[in-house]
């Protein structure tokens, strides 16, 4: 876009080289700057795995410790939504992937079709996890005074599903942020705001989309699968 | 400037996910024993490392980058491992009649009886 770097240099005066638009001034290159974007978007990353940690923490400590109220707990889990999720998650990540792509290589309807492919298969898993949280709700076993189940293990189950509740729901919670922001980046990718020069922010919501999908690939095993077979012992 | 990977790969990357995913859930229903846990770990960190390496571009990335991404493992040994330190090594040393074990885990349910108090342990504190 060499027209808008001229009339960025003329609009500026002072200046006595012209730069790309989106270049901020206290970086020397826009590559530079992208470094810099990236680095700061793995340390968020990070502080977010050690925020989902916590979490697991308690479920690994209090899996050696209540091992038959796990396996009580996981086996009610429904493995068939849990799959189903995980296709459709790992799937968004990969549209998520091509629409990165498409920005790189300049293409905008490819960029803002497949952030929409993303959103729409991010919005089906979160309709398949209400109908799991609906299920749960209506076996009153949702934790609390009104808790309900038959086993000898009943409260440790209780702990269980509340970790399955706080697990999942913090990781619905970070779809729907993860949803906000591609609805964002496709109104400004729709806007010509990208070029092959510059897409930080599709980079970098496609990192918080991957991250996202990363956490489910850790709790689809932990919660729904690694017990199933220990019921009979 | 930045790679771009050809669709082609990304394709591939989807499809390897897809075939550990169906690893895993068959592994589930495979009696392990003791192993069931390890294996279905073993295979969501390897799918974690194809996403952070080929979906997050870290394989291409600056040797900066990876070294903060690599950082990521660090902490959390630190949490993981020094929390389970704490917990798992609890009750190993107990004094004689000591009572350290009673930290190691906490039921939940109807407290089991307390045991009647040994000879020469100090006197109960009387009851309210």
């Amino acid at each position: 876009m060499p027209e808008a770097v001229a009339a960025h240099a003329e609009a500026h005066g002072h200046h006595a080289h012209a730069h790309h638009p989106a270049l901020q001034h206290h970086f020397e290159t826009l590559e530079q700057q992208k470094e810099a974007s990236v680095l700061g978007m793995w340390i968020f990353i990070i502080q977010e795995v050690m925020f989902f940690g916590g979490l697991l923490m308690a479920y690994f400590l209090y899996r050696v410790w209540y091992h038959e109220a796990w396996v009580e707990g996981s086996n009610e889990l429904d493995i068939v939504l849990g799959g189903i999720n995980t296709v459709v998650l790992i799937g968004s990540s990969l549209t998520m992937a091509l629409a990165v792509r498409s920005a790189q290589v300049g293409s905008k309807k490819g960029t803002v079709n497949w952030l929409i492919v993303t959103m729409v298969l991010g919005l089906v898993f979160l309709v398949i996890k209400f109908f799991e949280y609906k299920h749960k709700y209506d076996l009153n076993h949702i934790p609390g005074a009104n808790f309900v189940f038959e086993g000898p293990h009943a409260g440790q189950v209780q702990i269980f599903i509340s970790l399955y509740f706080g697990l999942t729901g913090l990781h619905a919670l970070h779809m729907v942020i993860g949803f906000v922001l591609l609805s964002v980046i496709a109104w400004m990718a729709h806007k010509d705001r990208f070029s092959p020069e510059w897409y930080t922010p599709v980079e970098m919501s496609g990192l918080y989309w991957h991250f996202v999908d990363i956490v489910w690939i850790f709790l689809f095993p932990l919660l729904y699968l690694v017990d199933r077979t220990h019921r009979l012992g | 400037m930045s790679h771009i990977a050809p669709v082609k790969s990304y394709v591939i990357v989807f499809g390897t996910l897809m075939v550990l995913t169906s690893v895993t859930v068959a592994a589930a229903f495979t009696n392990l024993g003791t192993l069931n846990f390890p294996v279905a770990l073993a295979i969501a960190i390897t799918k974690a490392t194809v996403v952070i390496l080929f979906f997050m571009h870290v394989k291409y990335s600056s040797k900066l980058t990876k070294f903060v991404v690599a950082s990521c493992l660090f902490f959390l040994a630190c949490l993981f491992g020094l929390t389970f330190t704490d917990y798992m090594s609890r009750g190993w040393f107990t004094s004689p009649r000591g009572t350290t074990m009673a930290g190691t885990q906490v039921t939940v349910g109807p407290a089991a009886p307390a045991a009647p108090a040994a000879e020469g342990a100090a006197a109960p504190a009387p009851e309210p």
